[in-house]
């Protein structure tokens, strides 16, 4: 269980971080670092002890139809897209902020709260 | 599983860097270390398609937010030297949301099958049948693209939304001022 | 605009080809060693980003490569579409495998209908994709920035 614990973990500093930080890219990053957790608890939740990744490599597993001992392919393909879909949904964030930037000239949060009113 | 365990707390510190470091290229640095142990743990769950997937994308991260960083600013003004007081109750009350948060989630994986020895009552029947229904070797593969289409499917349609807002807000610029340089 | 130095290029234009060869590999070896069209088209987008950022560019030619990946990008997810839509037709459903497309015995090169197909297509989707994410980012311009 303690792997478990470890992605909650990460989750909530990266949680920590969107909610507390004011600056844009650590917004960015805290995002990223919530995306890692989910991803790496999908992965460790299909973990098997002692068995191999899900690919057939020989023709005699093919033949034969011995059991295949293989770890949990599910998550692992609902993650392969998850993963993916993070960087180009960072890039956005990374690209809204870089906008900001321009037009304010800062990445703090609270300075463009001050500039609309 | 030593190495797990290592990684882990590697992956936790560096992640606790990147949160409080006061430059910000520091923060994306370490954010790749964050994401490069989560690579190599992907590795040691036996998930080699995550580890390929997961190290270059890793790296474009860190080649993304450097070109933010570099584009705009390195410092993080927001940052103040001292604990003021307003910090110190909100570190306090996160403390405590989190101290909640985790009694709870206990009770949660309480519930899950135990580290190592997951149900796999769905991917059973994909890893005897993937072959002879698919004709692909990599059982992954077989489930993205075979059993659930339909999800690389919407994937693809989120990664072409992506693409298109970052291009319709990056546009402007390129419109305003030609050249840049 | 620039690119960086001299050792740089020369790495860079080493270290490419193999780079594209490779992504090449993982893309269409998706369906029988780890990879696929995901990882494949990352590491493209990766050879890409790579070249632009070693050599740099001038205007005209950053326009033309984000045109290119722009439609590239596009083609990828028509492509995949159409095959999605090609088990409709020939048969009853979405995303048909067998019966519609070869699929031919296991563990070749040729095999799998439509997984191999898919992955070309899925790579060519993402590594345009993130290509041109790069290029509208500017990413490219941050070498002259002292």
């Amino acid at each position: 269980m303690i792997p478990y614990i470890a992605c909650v973990l990460l989750f909530l500093i990266g949680l920590y971080v969107v909610v507390s930080k004011r600056n844009l890219i650590k917004i960015v990053i805290g995002f990223c670092l919530i995306e890692y957790a989910v991803n790496l608890f999908f992965a460790l939740v299909g973990f098997k002890k002692g068995a191999l990744p899900p690919i057939i490599t020989s023709a005699d597993q093919v033949r034969l139809g011995v059991a295949r001992n293989f770890v949990d392919p599910v998550p692992q393909a609902l993650v392969l897209t998850a993963i993916v879909i993070g960087l180009s949904t960072t890039a956005l964030m990374l690209s809204l902020a870089l906008r900001l930037y321009e037009k304010h000239k800062t990445f703090d949060v609270s300075e463009f709260r001050k500039l609309k009113g | 599983m030593v190495e797990l365990y290592i990684l882990l707390g590697v992956m936790l510190a560096a992640a606790l860097v990147a949160s409080e470091t006061k430059n910000l290229l520091a923060a994306a640095v370490a954010l790749g270390m964050v994401g490069f142990s989560v690579a190599i743990m992907f590795i040691l769950a036996q998930a080699p398609d995550l580890a390929i997937v997961q190290i270059v994308v890793e790296t474009l991260t860190v080649v993304f937010f450097t070109a933010v960083i570099l584009r705009t600013t390195e410092i993080d003004t927001t940052a103040t030297g001292g604990l003021k007081i307003e910090t110190a109750m909100f570190i306090a009350a996160f403390l405590a949301f989190g101290g909640l948060f985790l009694s709870l989630i206990i009770g949660v994986f309480r519930e899950l099958p135990t580290f190592g020895q997951p149900l796999m009552r769905l991917a059973t029947d994909y890893i005897q049948f993937g072959l002879e229904r698919t004709g692909a070797a990599n059982i992954v593969a077989a489930i993205i693209l075979d059993f659930r289409g339909y999800d690389t499917l919407g994937e693809a349609t989120v990664l072409f939304t992506a693409v298109v807002g970052v291009l319709t807000v990056m546009r402007f610029v390129s419109k305003k001022k030609p050249g840049g340089s | 605009m620039r690119g960086m130095s001299l050792i740089v290029q020369v790495m860079a234009g080493l270290l490419a080809g193999i780079l594209f060869l490779y992504g090449g590999y993982i893309m269409l070896h998706g369906h029988l060693t780890p990879g696929g069209g995901f990882a494949g088209g990352v590491l493209i987008a990766a050879a890409l980003i790579l070249v632009s950022l070693a050599y740099g560019s001038v205007e005209q030619v950053e326009r033309r490569r984000y045109i290119l990946s722009s439609v590239f990008e596009s083609l990828g997810g028509a492509f995949f579409l159409a095959l999605a839509l090609a088990g409709y037709f020939a048969a009853d459903c979405f995303f048909r495998n067998t019966g519609v497309f070869y699929l031919g015995k296991p563990l070749q090169l040729v095999s799998g209908g439509l997984i191999p197909l898919a992955n070309i297509a899925i790579g060519m989707k993402v590594g345009a994709g993130l290509f041109a994410i790069f290029l509208a980012l500017g990413a490219s311009r941050f070498v002259m920035k002292e």
